[in-house]
């Protein structure tokens, strides 16, 4: 499964030492936090979409907010224990907001992403419908983004 | 350690007129003459007033009938506060008369006559309507009630002398508004919602040495009292959402580029989407005329 994979990648990260990341070239941590970071911005760019129509600010357009609600759902299952090697937190590379509660012990960071995959699922399911199918999606979906983001990136 | 010798200073000056100064503070009676409480119209003040995001235990869900526990812990530079239970059992405010509740949220002064630490933001709270304050007592006694006992906050000497607080409240404490002049109807209403009871200020306002709002610089930014990155300056000299973007945010946590609220911010989201969107609409029109920090 999917889904177990993206855990055991989490997982995973929490053990990674920089010497597994070494490949990636002069800075990898650094390189790992723009990856990541990079990755958010698709899931905004995305998010963008539906949250428009969502919003009224975009006309609703099933085909649209089908695309791009199969692409959260995409995005959300890739993994990405690479992009979250011990050592990218915040004040350890430059630029990174991560908490180093990400790779604490009683870490639920794993189980967000996982709940932030289902919210992308269940949108994906129904963003077609129509434009309150969408709607109705959308808290879980932004919901599933803030907790995470609650507990595990700094404010600044 | 420089917040050492001023605060030891503010606790010696507790001889004499300090001592005076100091002393705790109730409401007049004369203020709540009249006043009855409603606590359907105290739901929209408890959701504005942001108060299970502190009183609600630790890692406790969302929940229209929050359970108003405590435990929460707020680090800080002075130590770490405890949030106490204010539920409406023993253990919390169950057999404290109206005048006792509104007078601790008002003037941050206990039924035994003690001051509270400004960690709880009376400060803010002191410029709401009383009214508002009544409606909000009868809604808090309409939640769950939970046994669990208060915990003490955690501070090392000097900031344990709770009389030292009195002499913080002269100094910093303010009934008036910060952002003055003549306001739409929808800048006011703004203004009480950010001012007054969703206390924005304690978190978005830099503060000096002794945790005073530094009021000439309000809403500009300031350090996360957790230790953990900045408070972003939401003045208009930082923020350049439109007005229609922060409601939006307000609702529903997402900013106009497609970040989500993170951090405490996400738990305050939680309570200003339970607010109308004409309130929204009414703390973005205010965020708007409020001065412009240098950016």
């Amino acid at each position: 499964m999917r889904l177990t994979h993206v855990l055991a990648g989490l997982v995973a990260a929490s053990v990674l030492t920089a010497g597994a990341v070494m490949a990636q070239g002069a800075d990898p941590l650094a390189a790992a936090v723009k990856a990541r970071q990079s990755h958010m911005q698709l899931y905004a760019f995305n998010l963008g979409l539906l949250g428009g129509m969502a919003q009224g600010n975009i006309a609703y357009d099933s085909a649209a907010a089908s695309a791009a609600a199969a692409n959260l759902a995409a995005l959300s299952a890739l993994d990405q224990s690479r992009y979250w090697p011990m050592g990218s937190a915040a004040g350890e590379v430059e630029g990174s907001r991560a908490l180093a509660a990400i790779w604490a012990e009683g870490s639920d960071a794993a189980a967000k992403g996982q709940a932030l995959n289902a919210a992308a699922v269940a949108m994906a399911a129904v963003a077609g419908t129509d434009l309150a199918s969408l709607q109705g999606a959308m808290g879980a979906l932004g919901g599933a983004c803030g907790a995470c983001h609650q507990s595990y990136r700094q404010t600044n | 350690m420089r917040l050492l010798p001023a605060f030891v200073i503010l606790a010696a000056l507790g001889g004499g007129a300090g001592w005076y100064l100091s002393g705790p503070d109730a409401l007049p009676s004369a203020a709540l003459a009249g006043i009855t409480g409603d606590a359907v119209a105290g739901a929209t003040v408890f959701a504005a007033a942001g108060c299970a995001s502190c009183h609600t235990a630790p890692e406790a869900a969302a929940s229209d009938t929050p359970v108003l526990s405590g435990g929460k812990r707020f680090a800080s530079a002075f130590g770490t506060f405890v949030a106490p239970n204010i539920s409406p059992s023993p253990a919390g405010i169950a057999e404290w008369t109206d005048a006792q509740i509104i007078t601790a949220v008002m003037r941050g002064v206990s039924p035994e006559g003690r001051h509270y630490y400004p960690a709880f933001p009376y400060d803010a709270y002191a410029k709401a309507n009383p009214q508002d304050i009544a409606d909000l007592v009868a809604y808090l006694r309409t939640l769950p009630a939970d046994a669990a006992s208060s915990a003490p906050h955690e501070l090392g000497f000097p900031f344990n002398i709770r009389r030292a607080v009195g002499l913080w409240k002269v100094l910093f404490r303010s009934d008036a508004f910060v952002v003055t002049g003549a306001l739409t109807p929808q800048q006011a209403r703004g203004r009480y919602l950010a001012e007054a009871l969703g206390h924005c200020g304690e978190c978005h306002t830099p503060r000096n040495a002794l945790g005073g709002l530094d009021r000439t610089r309000w809403l500009a930014g300031a350090p996360n009292p957790s230790g953990e990155g900045r408070i972003p300056d939401i003045t208009p000299g930082r923020l350049q959402w439109t007005e229609a973007g922060i409601a939006e945010y307000l609702k529903s946590g997402f900013t106009p580029d497609f970040d989500t609220a993170g951090g405490e911010m996400a738990e305050v989201v939680r309570n200003t989407a339970r607010l109308t969107d004409a309130d929204r609409a009414a703390i973005a029109a205010y965020l708007k005329i409020v001065p412009a920090s240098g950016g």
